[in-house]
């Protein structure tokens, strides 16, 4: 009886607690636009052109890379994904890893598989090799909207990253929200600021010349109101990466994307 | 032993000089209700100056988010700072660009003469403030010439 009750009152909780969630986001499903919008005709066009969007590179040299034997085991990823479609994989990421526990994004996802499978080195942050592996595996997610889970161990990663997310920092004192949630739309200077999806990455930004990660994109904001850089990995970045999934629930994936 | 007393003065001069230091960059004003009513420089503000802070990047870059008279290229998060100084009285100015989240706590306009109080900010920057006294100073005699709106 008392653990029923007990188990009842956890139901409404939870009840509870997925009510605040609906009634929480600062931008409605309805609203939700990609980064796309913002830019020119002349940038979406390209991103659009599969045989022009630079991004491409990269994909192709991921699908590459997809077969390459490497590590001790001289194993490729196609070896243990012969059959199995990557297609929808991105879309869910990042999320708890089972046999660690701990919340990865699909470039941990990928290292995880070169250690604890082919016994090969993880790949660097933003090298060419992961960013390609990356770029290739949420390729096939085009299209596909973003379907993270926040339950279960993933809750406190998502708490964690919505603090993150609302945190004033730097110089310029200045949270994400303050830009993307209550500011977009509207012009910082020249450039207009998008709702801050993660739905286009890794992409290719002209002012880099290359692709680069969601992480590094996190990075340039933060360094333009001059806050404190974690290194690439750290869990408060994980953690955003959940909040941003979160926030762009239901958004179509368009890696590769093209950004300014 | 010689050496010692070598050393003594210099660092007694030392010392004497970052207190001064200190003081000099010490990020500190008295607000009375929404306005900041004594200068916080003894050298009175210079609009000239201050025009140029107000648009320059290196400055206080207030046009990445105010429109500014005279600037083609401007942000529209905030409201036109044009006819800002007939609204406004210099020690209500002063307040907005020293700490405008005393006014509104949900501002996104960065504190520019604060230190204090804030998160994570990087090691180049830290303890620092965006403006210094002089500057701000400078900024609102211009911001007090802005008496017409466009
Ligand atoms: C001062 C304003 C400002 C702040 C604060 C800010 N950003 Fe941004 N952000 C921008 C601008 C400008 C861009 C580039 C244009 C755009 O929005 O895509 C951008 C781009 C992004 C993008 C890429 C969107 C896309 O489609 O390519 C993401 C993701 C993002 N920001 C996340 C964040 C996160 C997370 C934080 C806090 C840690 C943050 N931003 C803080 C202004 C800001
Ligand atoms: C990141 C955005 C941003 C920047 C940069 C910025 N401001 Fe603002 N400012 C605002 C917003 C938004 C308001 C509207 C009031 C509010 O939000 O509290 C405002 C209000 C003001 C006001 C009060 C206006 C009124 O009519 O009440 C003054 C004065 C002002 N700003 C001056 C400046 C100056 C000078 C600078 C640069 C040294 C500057 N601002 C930089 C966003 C900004």
């Amino acid at each position: 009886m008392r653990r029923a009750r007990a188990r009842l009152a956890l139901a409404a909780a939870a009840l509870a607690a997925g009510v605040v969630l609906a009634q929480e986001r600062a931008i409605p499903p309805g609203e939700l636009k990609s980064g796309s919008v913002f830019l020119g005709s002349d940038l979406r066009a390209l991103q659009n052109d599969d045989f022009a969007n630079p991004g491409m590179l990269w994909v192709e040299r991921g699908e590459r890379l997809w077969s390459e034997l490497a590590g001790k085991k001289t194993l490729a990823c196609a070896s243990c994904h012969k059959d199995t479609s990557m297609r929808g994989v991105a879309a869910s990421y990042p999320k708890i890893d089972k046999a660690s526990g701990k919340l990865v994004n699909l470039e941990d996802r990928i290292n995880l598989c070169r250690t604890g499978r082919m016994d090969a080195e993880p790949l660097r942050y933003e090298s060419e090799e992961l960013l390609a592996l990356t770029a290739y595996v949420a390729r096939q997610s085009l299209g596909l909207p973003i379907a993270t889970r926040i339950d279960g161990a993933a809750r406190a990663h998502f708490e964690a990253g919505r603090a993150a997310y609302h945190l004033r920092r730097g110089q310029m004192n200045l949270s994400c929200a303050h830009c993307h949630d209550a500011q977009w739309g509207k012009r910082l200077l020249s450039e207009t600021i998008s709702q801050g999806h993660p739905n286009a990455y890794p992409a290719y930004r002209m002012e880099w010349q290359t692709i680069g990660s969601l992480q590094r994109r996190i990075r340039a904001c933060l360094s333009g109101i001059r806050a404190e850089m974690l290194p690439y990995g750290s869990p408060e970045y994980l953690d955003l990466e959940l909040y941003l999934a979160w926030r762009a629930q239901g958004l179509p994936i368009e890696t590769p994307g093209v950004r300014r | 032993m010689t050496r010692k007393h070598a050393v003594a003065p210099a660092i007694a001069i030392l010392l004497a000089y970052s207190q001064v230091w200190a003081q000099g960059e010490s990020v500190r004003f008295e607000a009375v209700g929404d306005a900041i009513p004594r200068a916080l420089t003894s050298e009175p503000g210079n609009a000239a100056r201050g025009r140029s802070i107000v648009v320059n990047r290196d400055g206080g870059a207030c046009t990445l988010c105010h429109a500014v008279p005279g600037e083609k290229n401007f942000g529209n998060i905030a409201p036109t700072l044009a006819g800002v100084g007939a609204r406004l009285s210099p020690a209500q100015l002063r307040l907005r660009v020293a700490d405008s989240t005393r006014v509104n706590p949900d501002t996104p306009m960065p504190a520019y003469y604060r230190t204090e109080g804030l998160n994570q900010v990087a090691a180049a920057f830290r303890g620092k403030p965006l403006l210094s006294a002089q500057q701000v100073e400078d900024v609102v005699a211009w911001l007090a010439t802005l008496k017409e709106a466009q």
